[in-house]
């Protein structure tokens, strides 16, 4: 049976991780229960820096440390990263200085907490800023394995992950994961999908689905959506010749908005782009606010054969 | 360090002209903050900060952040009093591919520890210097200069509770009390009230000093920097434009450019040039 876990519990094994690095300190804004880097806090308390709930001092007190050659780790919610954007991009960007953000408990997957929690533009927004990194992995093992990367990683990071459960994807595939690498499921020739966070899984069982219809896809976990695997692609585009993108984020300035900047630039194809349609969320289960944003795999499959039908 | 004072009101003197050129040749800027804060930076380079202008990049230097990053030609011209900059570099203030750019920036000028010129930031950036400090067992200080219409920026006082929290010693806050923002009186936008009792609310050891008296200004740097037990601040009551008349608390100065006449006469009023 498939192993599940939450991308946050990767991210606080990947602080305990780097602990052994000196330099390495953790800063919170009252939600370390949460986005795990507690773990952190626990076992190193001299190298946890509490902000209260305080996410634009949090960002700025991370640059100073950074400025100052420590690593700063920075975590609250997705949706609360927010509130500091301006001091992301005026205090950490622009002197691009290493501070790694993340934020927990992103997308409408988030559930019962509702829209005030579900951020469905994250993505979008830090992915506007010059010199950040912008993560968003699948599963633990690839959170664990990309948070590990960022220490060494040149530059600011925002990492968004999520807070429920979902498959684990990457156990002894360890070595495929890559700051800026996509991960290649499959061969398919027909479609290839493209998707990242808790849509990797969904896609993976639309390809499922897609191949009992005689249709063969490839799925492509879009981990780094900046800078963006833009070689994949290409290769990838010219093979299918059309492609869908799947987030539980916005369709607008995502992971679909990068996707579309990039085709049309390069090798334009027909593009459907599965996600948050405009719109907020509200309170329900995971699987139920997925089932009412249109991010199931069936969604996703038929994202696909709208695609397939435009060549 | 016994800091000669005359030297430094000279020194102040010499960077009030330079403000007032900059500004006049750019034909923009700030002047208005940087002539009211220009005797504290003096000051403040010419006794207790730990730097090397020669390796401005030292690892264990004092930290300076001009969090009111728009008052920059006050800075420029203290950078190249002290060599950190050539005088011959004031003249790129606002020009493109000048190391003066328009606000403070890190990554372009030598001696510039943050990159501001969006208020309320400076503060927190200065306390996780001081954090840092503290974690390399080093003991150089993080100082910050902020204006007062800065403070009304909610995030200032994030960054003054946790300051006192973490109860960081080495972390000294220089408060430009210009009573002037940039539309008005302070007053008049958003009343500061008693900022006196308001810092000491939050548990710092509050100083306050004349910001135009060198002598005091020096001492009261001192007595800053020798408080290790918590977070200190400063409140310099100071006067916006100060050393050109028709600057002088005067709102329409925060961020105007002198005409040919009017700098004419700042260069007189400032003993550059004879009557």
């Amino acid at each position: 049976m498939t192993r599940m876990a939450a991308t946050r519990d990767g991210y606080g094994a990947a602080l305990m991780e780097l602990a052994e690095n000196a330099k390495v300190v953790v800063l919170e804004a009252d939600l370390g229960k949460s986005t795990k880097s507690q773990l952190f806090r626990k076992a190193h308390p001299e190298r946890t820096i509490s902000c209260g709930i305080g996410e634009q001092n949090m960002l700025l007190t991370a640059a100073g440390l950074a400025s100052s050659g420590y690593i700063p780790f920075a975590s609250t919610f997705a949706i609360f990263t927010e509130r500091a954007f301006e001091h992301m991009r005026n205090g950490v960007a622009r002197p691009n200085l290493a501070v790694h953000l993340c934020g927990s408990h992103g997308g409408t997957h988030t559930g019962t907490d509702g829209s005030s929690a579900q951020s469905i533009e994250d993505l979008a927004i830090y992915r506007t800023l010059p010199n950040v990194t912008v993560l968003h992995p699948a599963d633990d093992v690839s959170t664990k394995l990309l948070t590990k990367q960022l220490a060494a990683h040149h530059g600011p990071s925002y990492t968004r992950t999520a807070r429920n459960k979902t498959p684990v994807l990457y156990d002894g595939r360890e070595h495929e994961v890559a700051i800026g690498k996509g991960i290649v499921h499959g061969s398919g020739e027909d479609v290839t999908i493209v998707a990242c966070g808790v849509m990797v899984s969904r896609s993976l069982d639309a390809a499922e689905l897609l191949r009992e219809e005689g249709i063969n896809a490839t799925v492509v976990d879009m981990h780094t959506l900046k800078p963006l695997d833009t070689e994949l692609l290409d290769r990838l585009s010219a093979k299918s010749g059309c492609m869908v993108t799947a987030e539980d984020h916005s369709i607008i300035g995502g992971l679909g908005g990068a996707v579309a900047e990039h085709l049309v630039s390069s090798h334009p194809v027909p593009l459907e782009r599965v996600g948050v349609n405009d719109r907020f969320g509200e309170s329900a289960q995971a699987e139920e606010m997925l089932e009412m944003m249109g991010l199931t795999a069936s969604d996703v499959a038929e994202a696909a054969k709208r695609a397939m039908s435009r060549k | 360090m016994a800091a000669d004072i005359d030297a430094l009101e000279e020194q102040a003197r010499r960077c009030r002209v330079e403000i007032v050129k900059m500004v006049h040749r750019a034909q923009a800027g700030h002047p208005g903050g940087s002539l009211s804060e220009i005797d504290l930076l003096v000051g403040l380079y010419g006794s207790v900060l730990n730097v090397r202008p020669d390796e401005p990049d030292w690892e264990d230097r004092d930290r300076f952040v001009l969090s009111k990053g728009h008052a920059s030609p006050g800075m420029y011209a203290v950078l190249a009093e002290h060599g950190f900059i050539q005088h011959e570099d004031l003249k790129s203030y606002r020009v493109k591919g000048g190391v003066c750019q328009g606000h403070v920036d890190m990554k372009w000028c030598p001696g510039v520890d943050f990159s501001a010129g969006s208020l309320g930031m400076g503060l927190s950036f200065g306390l996780g210097c001081a954090l840092a400090a503290r974690l390399d067992g080093s003991d150089r200080n993080a100082w910050v200069m902020l204006g007062d219409g800065e403070v009304q920026e909610g995030s200032v006082w994030e960054a003054v509770m946790a300051a006192k929290h973490h109860n960081v010693g080495n972390l000294k806050a220089i408060v430009d009390v210009n009573r002037i923002q940039n539309d008005d009186f302070c007053i008049e936008q958003m009343e500061l009230h008693d900022l006196e009792a308001t810092w000491a609310s939050f548990g710092w050891e509050v100083f306050t000093v004349d910001g135009h008296d060198m002598s005091a200004v020096v001492g009261a740097l001192m007595a800053v920097a020798a408080h290790s037990e918590g977070p200190a601040v400063l409140l310099a009551q100071t006067v916006k434009g100060k050393g050109v008349s028709y600057m002088e608390d005067n709102p329409s100065f925060h961020g105007a450019a002198p005409n040919d006449e009017q700098f004419a006469q700042a260069m007189v009023e400032l003993g550059e040039v004879a009557a």
